[in-house]
């Protein structure tokens, strides 16, 4: 029985590299937090895109809508959001927050996004998710780019020139060390979570649906409310980490930050990909080393970094089609449990047929 | 003995193609039925009918004095009739006793059970009837890897799985290696038995429909056009002609 325990302790070690991590490299802090949340994107965009088969490029709805949700609710606890944001920063009123203030925003600003984003995702689902196949991907583009047009018209949160998330007072310390921890947080109980979920039935029942959804549906299964929450699972998680990233960054665009669909929609896209698209580790792994290409290519390759981004696009699909995982399942497909196993009982077809 | 599925006066057109023309038929709780006819004679229109898949045009059909053809697929399958298809259909990423476990039957079934990990009683009969169709040792090998022979018998496991009131196969048969056909007769006729499923089985092969079913119906052009016994059907004037073309 070594595997449990190498399991365990494989576990137990990225858990403390995570803790050690921002103590060791605190220049790269605000980047590794980045790297976290990069997760929990790749591992929400994979049980809707990988496990269930339903591309989407509209999941910065569910972003956008944590992160604007969060930052209204934090400053609109103490101040009235309409004014915080006309003010842009040259206003009479000088707006603070105290250390109780920040927090008390906070702890009830991240379940207010999740939960305005799980609705988003309940809804929304109910009317796209009735599309199949490229025909629900382009839909989602189009949600994706409809919300960000919303956000940028909308007054009350700032529209096009955006909103700043409350300024952190300075008891809270290091912003972005404070951020870090939360942020692995979030990707540890997303990934316990997913991972508790796919040794459900449901990880069979959004599987059948990737694999052949009429057929799912003439052995009785309600696909749309599977589909739809599934949807709505994804949705939550990605709203709190909207509300981080938006605090992480201190500003929120609406199209270059929250609705972000060039960017984080495509990305998520992409490091699922990269790691292997319906797998439970391929995202993480996938989200890790797209971070990292993109930070160093950020640092060394200035000016060149998206073209050295689309290389990175063009190889991974023309080497990894099934991603970092996928390839080793498909290498050693024992390894991953496929194996032809001789039955203890003798199967009765051989019996009566030869 | 009471009447498990009936089927009234169902027409159904495809723009300007009648598939199928006021067709009327009975299948009796417990029985092996079955439904042959030349190619393009509207059988499978009539199967995707009666599960729900399209709109009919005119009729009704009663599963168990029940009107069903104003309901879903997924409802219909949920009261307990289950079909197979012509091209089968499995799912082909996932392993064999995956595609098993998630065809349990739906009746009653709420999302939360969805949520269950693990249910030792309903691995075992999955496995049970995994080794029931000669597909046991495969059972950790993903579906799709599968010949076609063996998929058509996956799917044949599947559908028992969801311990159907009635089961409609499309072409059983078709593609099945000539030994393991008896194999697959031998456990058409078992499960009928065994575990009282009334079977409606779309055939080609007329020595297994001959050999299998108590009550042939016969279609061509979208119409009914004889049924009976095996024997009467077989020897009927018209049924030699729609098949050899004199039609």
């Amino acid at each position: 029985m070594r595997a449990p325990y190498a399991k365990f302790a494989g576990y137990l070690a990225i858990l403390l590299v995570g803790l050690a991590a921002p103590l060791l490299f605190s220049a790269y802090q605000s980047q590794m937090a980045e790297l976290w949340l990069f997760i929990v994107f790749a591992l929400t965009w994979d049980l809707v895109g990988g496990q269930m088969g339903y591309n989407s490029f509209g999941n910065v709805v569910f972003l956008g809508i944590g992160m604007y949700a969060c930052a209204a609710v934090q400053v609109g606890l103490f101040y009235e959001v309409s004014t915080y944001n006309n003010a842009r920063g040259g206003g009479a009123t000088v707006f603070t927050f105290d250390l109780g203030q920040y927090l008390e925003g906070l702890a009830i600003g991240l379940p207010v996004g999740a939960v305005l984003a799980a609705i988003a995702a309940a809804i929304l689902g109910g009317l796209v998710l009735g599309m199949r196949g490229h025909y629900f991907a382009i839909c989602t583009l189009g949600l994706g780019i409809a919300a960000g047009q919303i956000a940028n018209g909308w007054e009350w949160i700032g529209a096009g020139s955006g909103m700043v998330p409350p300024t952190p007072p300075a008891a809270l310390g290091d912003l972005s060390r404070f951020y870090y921890f939360l942020a692995m947080a979030l990707a540890i109980a997303t990934f316990l979570v997913l991972r508790w979920l796919y040794t459900t039935r449901f990880r069979l029942a959004i599987n059948a649906i990737r694999d052949n959804e009429d057929k799912a549906e003439s052995m009785g299964l309600k696909t749309t409310r599977i589909k739809v929450m599934a949807w709505v699972i994804a949705a939550f998680f990605l709203g709190i980490a909207g509300g981080l990233l938006g605090n992480l960054k201190r500003f929120i665009d609406p199209i270059d930050t929250a609705f972000a669909g060039a960017t984080f929609g495509v990305w998520m896209v992409l490091m699922a990909i990269l790691g292997g698209k319906g797998t439970l580790w391929g995202p993480v792994i996938g989200a890790a080393v797209f971070q990292v290409v993109k930070e160093t290519t950020w640092t060394y390759l200035l000016g060149w970094q998206r073209v050295a981004l689309g290389l990175l696009i063009v190889v991974i699909v023309v080497f990894f089609p099934q991603g970092i995982m996928g390839y080793f399942r498909e290498r050693f497909p024992a390894r991953f449990g496929h194996r032809v196993e001789e039955a203890a009982r003798p199967d009765r077809a051989e019996e009566t047929t030869g | 003995m009471s009447t498990m599925l009936e089927v009234e006066n169902v027409s159904k057109s495809f723009g300007g193609v009648r598939a199928n023309r006021s067709i009327s038929l009975k299948v009796e709780k417990g029985r092996i039925v079955g439904l042959i006819g030349p190619n393009g004679s509207g059988k499978t229109t009539l199967f995707s009918s009666i599960v729900g898949t399209h709109p009919i045009d005119k009729g009704t059909i009663r599963f168990q004095e029940q009107e069903i053809s104003h309901l879903r697929v997924a409802e219909i399958a949920r009261l307990g009739l289950i079909r197979t298809f012509q091209q089968t259909r499995i799912y082909g990423r996932m392993t064999c006793i995956e595609n098993m476990l998630i065809s349990t039957s739906q009746r009653g079934g709420s999302l939360v059970n969805l949520f269950q990990v693990h249910n030792p009683e309903r691995e075992k009969q999955a496995e049970d009837l995994l080794a029931f169709v000669g597909l046991h040792a495969k059972r950790k090998l993903q579906a799709g890897s599968l010949s076609f022979g063996q998929q058509k018998l996956l799917e044949f496991a599947m559908a028992l799985m969801n311990e159907p009131k009635m089961l409609m196969l499309d072409e059983p048969t078709a593609g099945i290696n000539p030994t393991l056909i008896n194999g697959v007769i031998d456990r058409l006729k078992q499960a009928n038995k065994e575990f009282a499923v009334t079977l409606f089985v779309i055939e080609h092969n007329m020595n297994v429909i001959m050999n299998m079913a108590e009550h042939i119906y016969c279609l061509a052009h979208g119409e009914l056009l004889a049924e009976g016994p095996p024997e009467q059907v077989r020897n009927d004037r018209r049924v030699i002609d729609a098949y050899l073309g004199a039609h």
